[in-house]
């Protein structure tokens, strides 16, 4: 741990590669004093409904467990279901003697400033762990709320499917409806062992002025499944992550879906990176971006090492009123035998599918509304229909301030 | 009734339709010949009221009502529908949503899609990858679904299979009431006089008139309307002695 330490303390300064560089010292990172809440019906209704919006359901109704942290203190943290362990990281370190086996162990705590930031000034964050063979057919919920003007917050979290088990994970990510400036840090280190099924969907909902800089890595084993699924559709100021995963084991498969809107005066640079490492290993990367003014820069890569590994990637961006997308997909294969391919397309509405349903008696607005919903709606094979719903939802919600 | 008047059509600069002059009475099936870039997608398209096509002089007029200005979903409304050639891919959004736009009430969705074959692609992004018999059976499950009282088609036969053929024929030919076998307890006059529905089909081969059967046919060449007469004679003229032959007979 001294190790950790020193290395970040050299690295507390080092710029990012990507992204406009974030001063850290405008916000401050000290901790904010929050009450653990046994029952989070008892929240205030503006912070349950704020944090509904992400997905997270403070009744706790079809949910196997939640972990909620409110700025840098733990609200909420608990599971209901046998094989299934959710607890505050910082407890983990201390208690957990196998912590230490994941802990900055795919993701380097020097890698920029922003993850030496996480180990120096670690607030908080979950442990979220199905143990072998468990099934955890309910997806986990959790939360980080920033409710404190100005705060930096910095958070790390361990997602672990052990072998042969089955875990979905639902992350909503917000600030309280008044808040304007904040930075939201996030380490995150996935581990999906042989066969074991792993879904993860973050939801975020920001403020307009808020910095965002999520970095996490996953590593898939034989027979294993990752699923992630990334939504942002609400403004933020700056937001910068590039999610990498390593399929290591025979037949791993990890597949990315993100959606994403720009919003004026938002700036996004969202990626997905997967390295094929292993026989038979699948890749599938799932983009798609909507400006409506915004700045959209969406990147994918992947990385073919061994014969045999198929990889596709797919970047749609729709221009609705003005903005940019730029998409980047980029396919390295690095033996014979690879088969990957991608294709991207940036474009605006065509005036011949908006006729199309005008001609069925929509309003051209309506027309125009149907289209975008149903670029957003992308089929995910392996999504309970739950998380689906809050998707889908998800994307109802934004669309009509899109409108 | 469908009344056109001395309509002028351009597409940016260029003349598309001239002096265009049809009437199309409820229960009539009209059917529309011409080569390729005659005009005959244009027509369409003007009736359906798609805005490239700039209307410079005439009148249509839909159940009495002048409709020559008219947005496009108003004229769906008011029970205008189309059947596309090439209808566009619209991606994440199902047929069977689709079918429930075209619809704007509650509808057996399934029950429409078993009528033409077409059940197993509900769950379809509408048009992606669909061969041009699934297009077309598509587009007659759609208009099923809006009910409309004037159908426009254009090319029906087009891109069809011989399997797929005769089930598209039977279904336009039911879809505009002119499928005697509906109603056998009916005589063909009965029918015939309850007969609401209009039509309006354009067709490249004629193919389709082994289905469907038509009160008249018009062959509609560089821009003007010309040849109103007997379909199968018209088609027949066309075979035997090409289309500019036969509009300077009708001359």
């Amino acid at each position: 741990m001294r190790d950790l330490n020193e290395k970040a303390t050299q690295a507390k300064d080092k710029k990012a590669v990507l992204g406009p560089d974030i001063d850290l010292d405008a916000f401050t990172a000290d901790p904010v004093a929050h009450s653990y809440v046994e029952d989070l019906t008892k929240l205030p209704e503006k912070d349950r409904k704020r944090i509904l919006q992400s997905g997270v359901d403070a009744s706790e109704e079809g949910r196997s467990g939640t972990y909620f942290q409110k700025d840098t203190a733990i609200v909420h943290a608990d599971s209901h279901q046998k094989g299934l362990e959710v607890l505050p990281i910082k407890q983990a370190l201390k208690e957990c003697d196998w912590t230490k086996d994941y802990y900055w162990k795919l993701v380097s705590v020097d890698a920029d400033k922003y993850t030496a930031r996480a180990e120096l000034n670690l607030h908080d964050g979950y442990v979220i762990r199905a143990l072998p063979g468990s099934k955890i057919i309910y997806p986990v919920q959790a939360c980080l709320y920033i409710d404190k003007e100005n705060l930096s917050q910095y958070v790390h979290n361990l997602i672990i499917a052990e072998e042969d088990s089955e875990l979905h994970v639902i992350t909503g990510c917000a600030t309280s409806p008044n808040l304007k400036k904040g930075l939201h840090v996030g380490i995150s280190e996935f581990f999906v062992k042989k066969n074991a099924k792993l879904s993860f969907t973050m939801i975020h909902n920001w403020a307009e002025e808020m910095m965002v800089r999520p970095r996490s890595v996953g590593m898939v084993e034989e027979g294993g499944l990752f699923l992630n699924n990334y939504i942002c559709m609400k403004p933020v100021k700056s937001l910068q992550m590039y999610p990498t995963t390593h399929l290591v084991g025979k037949g791993a498969v990890s597949r990315f879906y993100s959606l994403l809107v720009g919003s004026p005066g938002s700036e996004l640079d969202v990626g997905g990176r997967i390295f094929l490492k292993s026989e038979d290993a699948r890749a599938e990367i799932t983009a798609r971006a909507i400006s409506n003014g915004g700045r959209i820069i969406s990147r994918g890569d992947l990385i073919g090492e061994v014969p045999g590994v198929k990889a596709h990637l797919e970047c749609r961006g729709l221009l609705l009123k003005g903005g940019l997308i730029h998409a980047i997909p980029e396919l390295r294969g690095l033996v014979d035998g690879v088969e990957m391919s991608h294709e991207a397309a940036v474009g605006k509405i065509a005036q011949e599918e908006i006729l199309y349903l005008m001609s069925r008696g929509l309003s051209e607005q309506e027309a125009t509304a149907t289209i975008v919903r149903g670029f957003l709606s992308v089929d995910i094979p392996g999504l309970p229909a739950q998380l689906k719903a809050e998707i889908d939802h998800a994307v109802e919600m934004s669309e009509k301030e899109m409108m | 009734m469908l009344k056109i008047e001395d309509l002028q059509v351009k597409i940016g600069d260029k003349e598309v339709l001239k002096h265009i002059d049809l009437e199309i009475n409820p229960g009539e099936t009209h059917i529309l010949f011409g080569p390729n870039g005659s005009g005959k997608t244009s027509l369409l398209m003007t009736i359906m009221g798609y805005p490239q096509y700039t209307i410079t002089a005439g009148n249509i007029f839909f159940k009495g009502e002048d409709i020559t200005h008219m947005p496009v979903p108003e004229r769906a409304k008011l029970g205008i529908g189309m059947s596309y050639q090439r209808p566009p891919t619209i991606h994440g959004l199902k047929t069977r949503q689709m079918v429930h736009i075209c619809a704007r009430k509650e509808i057996d969705v399934e029950k429409l899609a078993a009528m033409v074959n077409f059940s197993d692609f509900l769950e379809r992004d509408i048009n992606a990858g669909f061969s041009g018999g699934e297009i077309k059976r598509s587009e007659l499950l759609q208009l099923m679904a809006q009910d409309a009282d004037l159908l426009l088609f254009d090319e029906p036969e087009s891109g069809v299979d011989l399997e797929n053929i005769s089930l598209i024929g039977h279904s336009i030919s039911s879809l505009l009431q002119r499928d005697y076998k509906a109603a056998p307890d009916k005589t063909h006059k009965q029918q015939r006089a309850e007969r609401t529905r209009m039509g309006l089909i354009i067709t490249h081969t004629g193919f389709i008139l082994d289905y469907v059967t038509a009160d008249k046919g018009q062959v509609l060449y560089e821009g003007v309307l010309s040849c109103r007469s007997n379909p199968q004679e018209i088609f027949r003229c066309i075979k035997e002695s090409g289309y500019e032959e036969c509009v300077k007979c009708a001359i």
